[in-house]
């Protein structure tokens, strides 16, 4: 019981990809962290080891990404793997870093016509999931911008 | 580098076949394809197996248990939706270079009712971020890059549904073909959703299935048949940087690099094409390829669409086989089962689906993440 209680204690909040950083204290916002090469000025999502655009191995400058950006294209998936909810919007969206992120678009009902090419979206994370060990895993999600409750 | 031809095809009705395994699938399109060469396994100096989900199980060595086991180099290859090619563009390798006379290429897999690919882990605490984190679904990716292309260029889900309608008609003349089902404009556009814009009709099934080509340099073929097919073209390609690639895989530019080699390489030039075998895994990708290989200009694919040139007796038959949409597409298989299907319409074995008089055809296949092969082949 003493070991359990242990762990409950240290249960942690864990990204559901590792280029989400949560944030350290209270009152920090979580970001996505991306990469941009010193020599060209190409952005990544995540770290590189190289820039796979101009190929220069020079460390890369970290970067934190915006948290807006616009609706690139999109598809609604009605039919996905057991039991993954549909339907739900798979968006591209291009942040003005010049870095595009794969999505889920939330907040507004997955019809082709409530999505306009350009749309302004903003990012939000929420709990998506407990893993094995109890910890509470935080995805990051867009809806359309201003239409946010949290 | 010498000239290359194929001198024997062979392929077995794609389908399901649970009562068997995957190398006596594999082996009887071999045997098929030995026979249409007049050889046997003695003749072959070298052997490429293309197999996605059994090339780490030696499936290559396994096939040669079945068919006969002579002690000669095996490889086996993997690349995506890329294997069946790439393990031909190797044996294609193999005898352009010079070091074999006599190459045997088997694509083949076994999917069953595998369902939808790409919906892989890789999230925290093995938490899978599909669904949650946009989609790597195959439907889905492709269902972007259709989008992509109506935000460009105003293409309509009409006009991508038409792809379908097209291939599906095709099909009822292939007897290779997993589904031989006419379809109207309005079956394909009424039936659900899988991914948006693609319909379940435009979609690709999963399934089982095997091809076979022999390989030969050129100055040998003779000795084999009065109707060589030349292997103008061998080309592969991976995706260079693009803007978006990580993010939304870009199938264009690789295919477009493919292209421009190929044509370089073949000395010939897409006005020159009599068909073309291309990787319609979704309606949507079809339309991209008419561009991307050339076959009209840019922002032209729905018009290419719309005027019907692009059915058997049209300026430039796409897919006479049924494609990808109704022929199916064991991975594996595919690249190979392309190669088959340009080279009987060029001896003019095709039966009812026969593109007449053709010379010149094109086969593409791509493989997500990313590998394009091209090959041209001709009379």
């Amino acid at each position: 019981m003493a070991e359990a209680q242990a762990e409950t204690a240290e249960k942690k909040e864990r990204p559901i990809l590792p280029f989400l950083h949560l944030p350290d204290q209270a009152g920090e916002k979580a970001y996505l962290q991306g990469s941009k090469c010193k020599q060209c000025g190409t952005a990544y999502l995540g770290p590189r080891m190289a820039c796979s655009r101009c190929l220069s191995t020079e460390p890369m400058e970290e970067i934190r990404l915006s948290d807006r950006g616009e609706l690139h294209v999109f598809s609604i998936v009605h039919q996905s793997a057991p039991g993954i909810p549909v339907p739900y919007i798979a968006a591209i969206v291009d942040l003005p870093e010049g870095v595009s992120v794969r999505c889920n678009i939330e907040g507004v009902e997955p019809d082709p016509k409530n999505l306009k090419f350009g749309m302004p979206v903003e990012m939000f994370t929420e709990k998506v999931h407990t893993d094995r060990e109890g910890n509470d895993i935080i995805a990051f999600k867009f809806r359309p911008a201003n239409s946010g409750k949290k | 580098m010498r000239d290359v031809a194929i001198v024997g095809v062979g392929m077995i009705k794609f389908g399901r076949y649970p009562e068997k395994a995957v190398q006596e699938l594999a082996g009887q399109a071999a045997l098929l394809a030995l026979k249409d060469a007049g050889m046997t396994m003695k003749d072959i100096e070298i052997f490429v197996s293309g197999n996605l989900y059994q090339s780490n199980a030696m499936i290559g060595q396994r096939i040669l248990k079945e068919i006969g086991q002579t002690g000669i180099p095996v490889i086996n290859v993997a690349n995506a939706c890329a294997t069946g090619s790439t393990a031909f563009r190797t044996a294609y390798m193999a005898v352009s270079s010079g070091q074999y006379d006599v190459a045997l290429a088997v694509g083949s897999e076994q999917m069953g009712k595998m369902g939808l690919l790409g919906a892989g882990g890789g999230g925290g605490g093995g938490v899978s971020p599909e669904g949650i984190v946009g989609s790597g679904l195959m439907p889905a990716v492709f269902g972007q890059a259709g989008v992509e292309h109506m935000r460009k260029y105003g293409t309509t889900f009409e006009q991508f549904a038409k792809v379908a309608a097209k291939n599906h008609k095709h099909s009822v003349h292939n007897p290779y073909s997993q589904y031989q089902v006419d379809m109207s404009l309005e079956d394909v556009m009424n039936a659900r959703v899988v991914a948006w814009p693609n319909t379940l009709y435009m979609c690709c099934p999963t399934g089982d299935g095997a091809a076979a080509a022999i390989l030969v340099s050129a100055e040998k073929a003779k000795q084999y048949t009065t109707t060589p097919i030349k292997v103008a073209a061998s080309v592969l390609t991976s995706d260079p940087w693009s803007e978006r690639d990580l993010t939304l895989p870009d199938v264009n530019t690789l295919t477009r690099n493919a292209a421009k080699l190929a044509y370089e390489q073949a000395g010939l030039g897409p006005e020159d094409l009599n068909l073309v075998e291309l990787h319609d895994c979704f309606a949507t990708a079809e339309l991209l390829h008419y561009e991307n290989l050339g076959l009209c200009g840019e922002g032209e694919a729905g018009k290419l669409i719309d005027s019907g040139d692009t059915y058997v007796g049209g300026r430039i038959p796409v897919a006479p086989s049924g494609g990808l949409l109704s022929k199916g597409h064991p991975l594996g298989a595919t690249g190979v089962a392309n190669i088959c299907e340009v080279a009987w319409h060029l001896r003019g074995q095709a039966g009812d689906r026969q593109v007449e008089g053709a010379k010149v055809g094109l086969a593409h296949v791509i493989g997500l993440g990313s590998a394009c092969t091209i090959h041209i082949l001709q009379k």
